[in-house]
């Protein structure tokens, strides 16, 4: 998707329609900065609010097949997604400036944080604070996990829910190492999808 | 393995090979972290890593910033920027070679099975990392109920997700939680 990186500052011609061309890398780093701080457990809603609504930067059609992409791939969702999506517009500048933007300023008020913790973090009161904070965060993460798992019993996703319950088992209880895991069960989980879309079709 | 004697170069190696196996996301690689930095190499204490885990959900930012509060602790501000690039650059490279990739060709079928089977994969992870925190979090009745109250307005309600944080912490504050 090189079609940016050909166009003048200004209006850009794609597809018939005239849209404002690509952000340069100080708007990339500023929307990137804003969207991380306005971001309390999770900065995904609030790029696609945004890149698509905000910036109209993409489409959200193109957002979604963007965002697919850097979700099956491992690591930071976003993080991916921000690198991406700077490349696209100014290559890897943009792509560093995108991510400085993102991480740089969460990075310096969770270090702050840090200090502060490793200074005060004994301190009875503060230590009752984030063991509720802690246990509240936990019920968040529980609910995102119910609702990832919604779709699967509406499919009635016999195969996906065993998956699913091997590796909670494997890692949660069982308390095996990641990468020994995943050597297995991806090529397994791979192998039986690629299976079932075969018997489908 | 002579990564011991540094412990920039353990943070830097740990991370790096940690995020290639973050299927999901970094939330999906809490196990491991608590597996590594507890168990394996004893950075944290049990309850510090909960508590990392607290502080990291109370900042803006991505999810990844659990990372740079362990990155911290081993080695100060050094250490958190390592372990914060180190989580974070290899896998950012590696989704642009791939959707440089995936932009010229139109092998659209493939990335999409793959998604498919990962799913399912990813939903055990984010599971066996609330459980992992629940362990050591939630040893009373109150804090189970904490716990579960938010898991349930989080479901419920569209409510932001800090006010539950916050009233987790007033709850805590004022001693109900123990």
């Amino acid at each position: 998707m090189a079609f940016r990186s050909s166009s003048q500052e200004g209006v850009a011609v794609t597809g018939g329609e005239i849209r404002k061309a690509g952000p340069g890398l100080i708007a990339l780093f500023a929307a990137f900065a804003k969207m991380s701080l306005a971001g309390f457990g999770g900065v995904l809603v609030w790029a696609r609010r945004g890149i698509v609504d905000q910036h109209r930067w993409m489409t959200a059609d193109e957002f979604n097949e963007t965002f697919a992409l850097c979700h099956f791939l491992p690591g930071p969702n976003v993080v991916n997604l921000t690198f991406v999506f700077g490349s696209r517009f100014r290559g890897l500048a943009g792509a560093i400036a995108a991510f400085s933007g993102l991480v740089g300023p969460p990075v310096v008020i969770v270090t702050i944080l840090a200090a502060l913790y490793q200074r005060y973090g004994e301190i009875e009161a503060l230590r009752r604070i984030l063991a509720g904070v802690a246990c509240a965060a936990i019920g968040l993460m529980l609910s995102a996990v119910f609702r990832m798992m919604t779709p699967l019993f509406k499919r009635r996703d016999v195969v996906g829910l065993v998956v699913m319950t091997a590796v909670f088992v494997a890692i949660g209880v069982l308390r095996l190492p990641l990468p020994s895991v995943l050597l297995v069960a991806i090529p397994v989980s791979i192998a039986i999808s690629f299976a079932m879309q075969r018997s489908a079709t | 393995m002579n990564s011991d004697s540094n412990p920039l170069v353990a943070l830097a190696f740990t991370f790096a090979l940690m995020s290639l196996f973050a299927v999901g996301g970094a939330n999906s690689a809490i196990p491991e972290m608590h597996r590594v930095a507890v168990d394996v190499r004893h950075w944290l204490t049990d309850k510090q890593f909960a508590d990392v885990y607290a502080i990291s959900q109370l900042s803006p930012g991505p999810n990844v910033l659990i990372v740079t509060l362990i990155g911290y602790s081993v080695a100060g501000v050094t250490g958190a920027l390592v372990a914060t690039l180190a989580m974070c650059v290899p896998t950012a490279v590696l989704a642009l070679f791939v959707s440089r990739f995936l932009a010229r060709s139109s092998h659209a079928r493939w990335p999409a099975i793959v998604q498919a089977a990962l799913v399912p994969l990813s939903i055990g992870l984010m599971a066996a990392s609330g459980l992992i925190l629940a362990r050591t979090s939630d040893r009373t009745l109150a804090a189970v109920l904490v716990t579960v109250g938010a898991a349930v307005l989080a479901s419920v309600t569209r409510l932001n997700p800090l006010w539950m944080l916050m009233a987790g912490g007033c709850l805590g504050f004022a001693g109900l939680i123990g």
